[in-house]
């Protein structure tokens, strides 16, 4: 990993405000184990955002910037709704798209990004809403998994439309009554991760961000095993706590009650044979890599008499 | 029709686009003053005049020359220190194109969402933006002259921009240290810069320093 991609230029640096100083200093590119724990501690995992106070789309977003495992090779792919009210503000590489078109605008930068820089892995990251995702952009979504483009497409579901105000998804749970939907929602919420998995995506996984560790887990196998094998699909419950009619410190129990059991958020995944070979790997590697520093720690350890 | 003039604003709340009045882009080799297509080297002489006759010349850099992304943005931002002790002018950094709430420090930022506020604050009379993306370039200079009354000048990475007062084209180290020159010619000469004293605003990451 390269840290040179966020340092100053030395001539100009004296006149950088001090935020960009500790941008700098405080950067998590190139750390070895970066993750969720540096939340908080590094600026360039989102300090602001815009959204609602209190919103999970801005805990979900600092989980999912934390857990990449090659944040200066990756560009994220927006799509309009509340999500792209965030990237103005992150510090990785982003590209935001007519709504509904992320996933082929994915497809084309994945492909001109492999032939540009053909020694360097660069990973591409879809980040849509439910709507982008489910409703406008289904078309494009399922054509990018059918074609087995090799990237990720991290969906968050709030279940609804909410950056206009409330309006029906196909993602919405039946019988939901919202702001732009009075009459209720008559259908099923879509099984998007079923049809994931049907449509050749070889890691699907849906939960809550509730539990950071989880998130970083699913986001960093969903990135590795789209680099490695193909097309890999997240979707995250992250409940707009405006339109449900919760408070700022509501959102978090909100996510817990719909991931306990018979709810409609309990964790799941689904992996290809082929990805789950390539996750045992990364583990057994892992593991060697933890015994080995553990070793080496325990030979500088001085004798005591 | 007489061939409209991108001269310092204010051009009030919604300044025309300068394209749209048909002022066009210089070829490689020139530059436009207040939209009139001229050689580069006048324009040269022309912005150096400007800077010197200025009470509060200001440099806005932009991340194209702040962030470390190559090995020519270095090179350009020794220049750009250059232009700046030569002139001497302020160095005002424009780091990101974030919209920053509840306000920027107008003193020591510019930002392209609301570039008027430091344009106000420290009364800049002419400026030069260099290293800053063309659509944010295109955002700042409209607002800078849609209400303030600043002369503004680009040194454009790429075809150059209709909306500034000047535009460059094509920028390089070269061409910023060719500015440098004009202005130390005429300073040669005996123009004398009509700059204000001002102490360069120095930053680290626990504050100011100067
Ligand atoms: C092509 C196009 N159609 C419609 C819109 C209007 N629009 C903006 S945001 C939005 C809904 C976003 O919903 P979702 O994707 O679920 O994101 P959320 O705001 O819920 O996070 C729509 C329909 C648009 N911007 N572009
Ligand atoms: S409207 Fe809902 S999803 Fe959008 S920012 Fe506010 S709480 Fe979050
Ligand atoms: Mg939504």
């Amino acid at each position: 990993m390269n840290k040179d991609k966020i340092t100053l230029c030395e001539e100009l640096a004296d006149i950088m405000p001090p935020e960009y100083h500790e941008l700098v200093e405080t950067a998590t590119y190139g750390k070895e184990g970066r993750g969720w724990k540096d939340i908080g501690s590094s600026k360039e995992l989102i300090e602001q955002h815009s959204l609602c106070a209190g919103c999970p789309e801005s805990i979900a977003f600092r989980y999912i910037l934390a857990s990449l495992p090659a944040p200066e090779n990756t560009v994220f792919v927006g799509s309009t709704g509340c999500t792209s009210l965030v990237f103005p503000h992150v510090a990785v590489q982003n590209i935001h798209s007519l709504f509904g078109n992320q996933n082929a605008i994915a497809s084309g930068l994945k492909r001109t990004l492999k032939r540009r820089f053909p020694d360097v892995e660069k990973d591409v990251v879809v980040l849509a809403g439910d709507g982008a995702t489910v409703d406008i952009g289904l078309d494009m979504t399922m054509q990018s998994w059918f074609r087995q483009e090799k990237f990720t497409t991290i969906c968050f579901d709030n279940e609804l439309y909410a950056n206009t105000g409330g309006q029906e998804s196909g993602l919405m749970q039946k019988g939901f009554v919202a702001k732009m939907a009075p009459a209720g929602k008559n259908f099923d919420k879509v099984r998007l991760p079923e049809i994931a998995r049907e449509a050749g995506c070889h890691y699907v996984a849906m939960l809550t961000v509730s539990k950071p560790n989880r998130v970083e887990k699913a986001i960093r196998q969903a990135v590795m095993i789209a680099r490695e094998i193909g097309p890999t699909y997240v979707q995250l419950y992250t409940p707009c706590i405006l339109e449900i009619g919760k408070q700022s410190m509501e959102g978090l129990d909100e996510m817990k009650d719909a991931e306990s059991i018979g709810g409609r958020f309990v964790m799941k995944e689904y992996i290809s044979d082929q990805a789950q070979q390539l996750i045992d790997d990364m583990e057994a590697e892992e593991k060697a890599k933890k015994k080995a520093a553990k070793e080496a720690k325990k030979a500088k350890k001085p004798v005591s008499a | 029709m007489s061939q409209y003039q991108v001269k310092a604003g204010p051009e009030a709340f919604l300044p025309p686009a300068a394209a749209s009045m048909g002022v066009i882009l210089p070829d490689p080799g020139e530059c436009h003053i207040e939209g009139r297509i001229a050689p580069e080297e006048e324009g040269y002489e022309y912005a150096a005049r400007k800077f010197l006759e200025a009470k509060v010349p200001t440099i806005f850099p932009g991340p194209l020359v702040l962030w470390n992304w190559n090995e020519n943005a270095t090179k350009k931002a020794k220049a750009i220190r250059a232009l700046a002790d030569a002139l001497p002018a302020r160095l005002i950094p424009m780091a990101d194109y974030r919209p920053k709430y509840p306000k920027i420090d107008a003193e020591a930022e510019i930002n392209p969402n609301h570039p008027n506020l430091t344009i106000w604050h420290n009364k800049i009379d002419v400026c030069i933006f260099v290293g800053v993306h063309c659509h944010q370039a295109n955002l700042a200079l409209k607002i800078i002259r849609g209400g303030t009354d600043c002369f503004t000048m680009a040194m454009c990475a790429q075809a150059g921009h209709e909306d500034a007062c000047l535009s460059f084209r094509d920028a390089s180290v070269e061409k910023i240290t060719k500015l440098m020159d004009a202005v130390n010619k005429l300073k040669k000469e005996g123009v004398k810069s009509q700059a204000e004293s001002f102490v360069q605003i120095k930053m680290t990451s626990s504050g100011r320093v100067a």
